[in-house]
């Protein structure tokens, strides 16, 4: 069995699975429980300042998207930093990690944007024994309207100096956790970058409203009668955050820097996808909602199943194998040919296919008598559309055209030799092939 | 002269080939991937599911149908192995309609459960069918352990003390390891000599020696064991049968239908292996069902099931029950054989009706002749030859929680032993915990 044994800036935890800062990390009996049940370590729900603690709506803090069957594919949550003292949390924190050496525990933190009040709460952090910090730039409700949270993580001077800050009154390895709520997730991670972070975790909940009460003109969740926006995690978020894991690691300002992927990490495939994108590690916070903490059981078997399939020792064997493979659109490979073809033995005919393409696509699909599906070559620009919206798994494939082969579509013969849109004789700014 | 379903007596050949195969193929036939997907996303991986509380060997199903849909049949595999070496063979004979579908939270939602038993094989088809052995022997201990009888209780005792580093002889009486799953299972659930290949694909771990015609009571004995061995585990069983009292029960066609099954078990051909044209079983069980659905299987015109109580009373589970319905047979519940009819070979059954009210059963005096060239007798089976010095218990040997017999040194479990019901899996989880606690014991 491969070893999960995973080091993230010297950090080390039995595997690369955490706990978000979140609800399943807010209480010492969560996080041993979680502990318990496999988890490599936690960060902490966010702390704030020292003395009266913030307050919760008493009523419902989180809406939901479902898919098919009322699967959970996105949730969404109104919920504020912790609403528990100060004193208390450290004084659990202290005790957890003392119990649980080999685990790692990270304090999440978000207080004013002041050098007092960041002063004020790390010495206190610091003699919980915690192995690190992560600074809370996302939070995309509540917390934002007091100038904290996301409101500080979508401008990127604040985050340098309040990294700055940290960097100088502690001295274990600090966390800039972004917020996806921003154009360009670049420029807030040079930022941490250039104040002296150990790493960015990323990505912390979208502003969203997930659904809207018909009979009562209210955004859900409904706190008597009205709503405001949460932040949206879960399932559907991980696309967006994947490719904001993948910007900052093949940015220049930002290559090399140590990632924590974040963002409806589900299953070990979530997290080996995170993991190839360059995150050294990954955290969860929805699926251990959904499912309950045994959901790591599965991350865990099933991530060490794939690396000893593939013949990966270590988690770092394969972080950030996939980075090269990210590239601009106009560095494709604009000779590479496929065509889409349906198998019919695996083909329930349900016509799904046809539908959208015939429709919404290039009329590539023909329907013949006993409801037989076939792409039409001649039409097909190989867009996928097919393929993902067939129902069943590989009864649609992508068949890459060989060299030489003619094209049916475009009368054109394959090229064997990589060409791309900076080459293209369409492109007014070609520059010739050598 | 008739041939075929009409030919009178007990003959051969009532069916064709292509027919018979197309009978005996597999009742729950395995997924392929597709169906597998979409049949695991209906789990919901419930809390403490109750599923897994039904278990008898308390596999851990949500996960392992988890790993399934991530992809990790394999994974599966392993999960279900880790608890249940004989994960195979109980995912084609469970009667999971009364074990975890039952308790499934889909049933009660829907009245569809996820259809975990045949899950389970997809996973664990996936890794026996690539001859993977997921698990590895521990350091060897030095110790040895006798296992009598190489049936599911036997064998899964046996890998759980191999894998913990023991090394093991399994004495078995027949000449064919396998127990049940090799006799007496119907061949519909066990194809492909499943139960054969299952037993070698257990015997990867090494460790463990089969001794075949090798039978306690016929040279070996208790106390030889004991002597030759650190530990014993009796595991040998029921091999007796209940007699039938009804007057002509002597006659010719009359049979044990636990016979009848390990004869169609063994035979190469089905088509050499001779059925009656009116069959009539005896009884309300699993085995009663099996021999009847089997025999109609072979070419039987008529074959019915005779039960002494009401429909309720059966041992036979619904699914059972209406397995044996579709496939033609006719279930007569409350009557009983009185007598046997034929001059040397049965012609006929003369059955009694009864009235089972208050729970008492009253015959009432009225009776039935069913036209019957063979008598299958499925009235239960019983412990034959317990060895001397071991306290019983309902006619069982009895046993702790953990298998420990009323003599120091001596385990046992599976259907010979007292608690439980009489169910592969739970034979199963028997061999195991004895094997667990044997190990405790030696190691102390
Ligand atoms: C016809 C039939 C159908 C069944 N169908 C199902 C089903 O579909 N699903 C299900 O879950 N259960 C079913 N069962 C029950 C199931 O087969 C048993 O509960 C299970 O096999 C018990 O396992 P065991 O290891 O205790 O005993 P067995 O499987 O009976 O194995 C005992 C072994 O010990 C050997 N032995 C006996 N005496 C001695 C001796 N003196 N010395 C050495 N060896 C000895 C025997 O030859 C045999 O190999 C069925 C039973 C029958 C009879
Ligand atoms: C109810 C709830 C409360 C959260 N509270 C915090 C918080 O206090 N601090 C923080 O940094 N992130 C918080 N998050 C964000 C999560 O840590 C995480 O970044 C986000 O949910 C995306 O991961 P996921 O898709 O695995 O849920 C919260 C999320 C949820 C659902
Ligand atoms: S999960 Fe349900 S029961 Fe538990 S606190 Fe929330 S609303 Fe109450």
């Amino acid at each position: 069995m491969a070893d999960l044994t995973t080091n993230f800036l010297g950090i080390s935890s039995p595997n690369p699975f955490w706990l978000a800062s979140a609800p399943p990390t807010d209480k010492e009996y969560n996080v041993r429980r979680a502990f318990e049940a496999g988890w490599g370590g936690v960060v902490w729900k966010t702390l704030g300042e020292a003395g009266p603690p913030v307050v919760n709506v008493n009523g419902p803090r989180y809406g939901a998207i479902y898919g098919a069957d009322r699967r959970l594919l996105g949730l969404n949550n109104i919920e504020l930093i912790t609403d528990r003292p100060l004193e208390v949390n450290l004084e659990e924190m202290a005790r957890v990690k003392a119990d649980y050496p080999d685990r790692a525990l990270i304090a999440s933190i978000m207080v004013p944007c002041e050098e007092a009040a960041w002063k004020a709460i790390l010495p206190r952090v610091a003699e919980t024994g915690a192995d690190g910090i992560e600074l809370n730039f996302g939070c995309p409700h509540g917390m934002s309207e007091r100038g904290m949270g996301s409101a500080v993580g979508q401008v990127p001077e604040y985050i340098e100096m309040v990294t700055r800050w940290c960097k100088q009154y502690y001295d274990r390895p600090v966390i800039v956790k972004l917020t996806p709520n921003i154009t360009d997730v670049r420029k807030p991670a040079a930022a941490a970058r250039n104040g002296g972070a150990d790493a960015v975790s990323l990505i912390n909940t979208i502003n969203s409203i997930t659904t809207v009460n018909l009979d009562t003109m209210s955004p859900e969740p409904s706190i008597d009668g009205k709503g405001s926006h949460g932040g949206y995690c879960g399932p559907a978020v991980k696309p967006i955050a994947l490719s904001m894991v993948s910007e900052i690691a093949r940015a220049q300002e930002t290559a090399g820097m140590p990632i924590s992927g974040i963002g409806g990490v589900t299953t070990w495939r979530d997290a080996a996808e995170f993991m190839a994108l360059g995150c050294g590690n990954v955290q969860v916070c929805t699926a251990a909602m959904t499912y309950g903490f045994k959901v790591v059981q599965e991350m865990i078997a099933g991530l060490s199943q794939w690396m000893d399939e593939k013949g990966y020792e270590s988690t770092s064997d394969f972080v950030g194998m996939a980075v090269p493979n990210v590239t601009d659109w106009q560095y494709l490979n604009l000779n590479y040919v496929a065509k889409a073809k349906i198998s019919q033995d695996d083909c329930i005919k349900c016509g799904r296919c046809y539908a959208a393409c015939e429709d919404t696509s290039h009329q590539a699909i023909a329907m013949s008598e006993g409801r037989v599906f076939e792409v039409i070559d001649e039409e097909c620009v190989a867009c996928n559309l097919c393929v993902d919206v067939c129902p069943v798994e590989n009864c649609i494939t992508m068949v890459q055209m060989q060299p030489g082969e003619v094209d049916p579509r475009t009368g054109e013969t394959v090229q064997p030799d990589y060409a791309n849109w900076t080459m293209h004789p369409n492109n007014p700014a070609a520059q010739a092939a050598e | 002269m008739a041939k075929g379903q009409m030919a009178s007596g007990i003959v051969a050949g009532r069916l064709s080939a292509d027919v018979l195969a197309e009978n005996f193929s597999d009742l729950h036939p395995p997924y392929a991937p597709h169906e597998a997907a979409v049949a695991a996303d209906r789990c919901y991986f419930c809390h403490d599911a109750p599923c897994v509380t039904a278990c008898p060997t308390s596999i851990d199903i949500p996960l392992f149908i988890r790993q399934i849909q991530t992809g990790h049949p394999a994974g599966a595999a392993r999960t279900i192995f880790d608890q249940n070496i004989l994960g195979g063979m109980c995912a084609r004979v469970c009667p999971t309609e009364t074990l975890c579908e039952e308790a499934c939270v889909r049933e009660t939602a829907e009245g569809k459960p996820v259809e975990i038993g045949r899950l389970q094989r997809y996973a664990t088809d996936t890794v026996m069918a690539a001859g993977v052995h997921p698990f590895t022997r521990a350091e060897p201990t030095g110790k040895t352990v006798a296992v009598v009888g190489a049936g599911p209780a036997g064998l899964a005792c046996a890998h759980r003390l191999a894998m913990l580093g023991h090394d093991v002889v399994i004495h078995e009486a027949r000449a064919k390891s396998g127990g049940l799953n090799e006799f007496g299972i119907a061949a519909y659930k066990s194809t492909q000599n499943f139960a054969e290949a299952e037993v070698r694909w257990l015997l990867q771990i090494g460790g463990i020696t089969i001794e075949t015609d090798s039978a306690l009571g016929r040279g070996l004995t208790l106390s030889g064991l004991r002597d030759a061995y650190d530990a014993v585990f009796l595991s040998i069983g029921l091999t007796g049968v209940n007699a039938l009292r009804a007057e002509g029960a002597d006659k010719d066609g009359v049979r044990d239908a636990v016979d009848f099954i390990a004869d169609l078990r063994q035979a190469g051909d089905l088509a050499a292996l001779p059925v009656g044209r009116n069959v009539v079983v005896i009884g309300g069980g699993m085995t009663a069902v099996d021999a009847a659905v089997q025999s109609k299987l072979l070419g039987a015109e008529n074959v019915t099931i005779a039960y002494r109580r009401d429909q309720d009373a059966m041992g036979a589970s619904r699914f059972e029950r209406d397995l044996a319905t579709s496939k033609g047979v006719r279930i007569m519940t409350n009557v009983q054989p009185v007598a046997l009819h034929g001059n040397g070979a049965v012609r006929e059954i003369e059955l009694e009706y009864t009235s089972s009210e208050g729970g008492s059963l009253k015959p009432t005096g009225e009776t039935v002749r069913l036209a019957a060239d063979q008598v299958y007798k499925a009235i239960g089976q019983t412990l034959e030859n317990a060895p001397d010095g071991l306290n019983l218990d309902g006619g069982k040997i009895a046993v702790s929680d953990t298998g420990r017999t009323s003599v120091t040194g001596v385990w046992a479990g599976g259907d010979c032993a007292s608690g439980g019901d009489d169910l592969t899996v739970t034979a199963v989880a028997e061999g195991r915990d004895a094997a667990m606690d044997i190990h405790n014991s030696l190691m102390g």
